[in-house]
């Protein structure tokens, strides 16, 4: 009886999610499952059409999102989630590209195109878990370990300085970027919901927890643990210049909306240039022809040189 | 704090009523619910569900105000609330 009671249970996100999937297989602790619901949400807030969004990701953990949500979703070789995201965006333009994806995924392997989506100003959305370390594939060092941290390759520590993501995207010229953790549930789903207004290039970085490898490996107790911790650590400031607020081991967690500004998109730049080689050459076939009277007398002047000569 | 007086001769003011309903066996006993709850309504059951973890449970379920925090921060999407019609005394 109460087995069949509980099968009757049905969570408003349901109708987001690929219910015979759930289950998913994060694991106990993960913020992963909190990020998603955020994305859902996000998206319920900024009343976009659902039929027109499209969910890219690449391989990792994170990369799962575009199996479990239940939109157009595409989950794509390893690294190469804004490649695939760009074609996308630019052969069906009325689509809300949204690249779901982990810091391994778009910062290590996907790092260079990463950086020129964003100073092309591409029309997409990025989301970037970043967890400090490659979960799926058992803790290895990631670039965005901070330094003196350990992990399955780096046993007395690491010594690579990590990035910073918000700096890069910001100096790489995205018209929006925003930092927030797991625990800002909330103000994660406003940042989403603006995202999804929003025209060009918007990055959002999400803080999370990794509990089986990376809170084990540095001593940091459970998923709950780091929560607590990053809840600690966090600031909230607006005005903080991104490229100055690293994330470290201890010191604190700066977050909030750094960039937001209305640079012209990649479509509008080609927009533009098409239009002004349009202007340049209305009269195209007077300036064809007298291009051809200049040629037929430049090839004159040769033969009769040349026969001169 | 004790009101000296009944502002609009209302005894108390009106909030809205949650209800949590939590799908058992979904939970993963993460205990994310439990922490962030702001009236902390929940708590963590003796009771095992099917994979083996203890879900949480509506201990002071009279306190629950429907700011659906959990529902956002539950990560395997196991708990949601309900907002209860008002009853009318």
């Amino acid at each position: 009886m109460s087995n069949k009671k509980q099968h009757i249970l049905e969570h408003p996100m349901d109708d987001l999610l690929r219910m015979d999937r759930i289950p998913h297989i994060w694991c106990p602790g993960c913020g992963l499952g909190s990020d998603v619901a955020a994305f859902a949400d996000g998206l319920k807030r900024a009343e976009v059409d659902f039929d027109k969004v499209a969910v890219v990701s690449g391989i990792g953990c994170t990369g799962r999102v575009a199996g479990y949500i239940k939109l157009d979703s595409y989950h794509t070789t390893h690294g190469r989630a804004i490649p695939f995201a760009t074609g996308l965006k630019l052969a069906n333009r009325d689509l809300t590209v949204v690249v779901f994806s982990g810091d391994g995924d778009l910062f290590a392997i996907g790092g260079n195109h990463l950086i020129h989506a964003a100073r092309r100003n591409l029309d997409i959305n990025v989301i970037c878990v970043n967890n400090f370390i490659y979960g799926m594939t058992g803790g290895q060092n990631a670039p965005t370990t901070p330094l003196g941290a350990y992990s399955s390759t780096a046993p007395f520590g690491n010594y690579e300085a990590p990035f910073n993501l918000v700096g890069i995207t910001a100096a790489a010229g995205a018209n929006y970027v925003a930092r927030w953790t797991t625990v800002q549930a909330r103000r994660l789903s406003q940042s989403i919901a603006t995202a999804a207004k929003k025209k060009g290039f918007c990055f959002i970085e999400v803080v999370s927890p990794c509990a089986t490898v990376f809170a084990r490996k540095n001593k940091g107790g459970t998923g709950l643990d780091l929560m607590k911790e990053f809840r600690n650590r966090t600031v909230i400031d607006h005005k903080a210049d991104p490229t100055q607020i690293p994330l470290t081991m201890d010191d604190e967690i700066v977050c909030g909306e750094f960039v937001n500004r209305e640079d012209p998109t990649f479509w509008e730049n080609v927009q533009n240039g098409i239009k002004d080689q349009v202007e340049k050459n209305a009269d195209w076939e007077k300036i064809q022809s007298e291009k051809n009277k200049r040629l037929y007398k430049k090839t004159l002047k040769y033969e009769g040189s040349r026969d001169i000569g | 704090m004790k009101q000296w007086e009944r502002p609009f001769g209302r005894s108390k003011p009106e909030t809205v009523k949650g209800e949590v309903k939590i799908v058992e066996d979904r939970c993963k006993g993460c205990g994310f619910c439990v922490e962030y709850c702001p009236c902390d309504v929940l708590e963590l059951s003796d009771k095992f569900n099917k994979k083996g973890y203890h879900p949480p449970y509506a201990e002071k379920l009279e306190e629950c105000t429907a700011c659906k925090l959990c529902e956002m921060i539950c990560p395997d999407f196991a708990i949601f609330v309900i907002e209860k019609e008002e009853e009318i005394d």
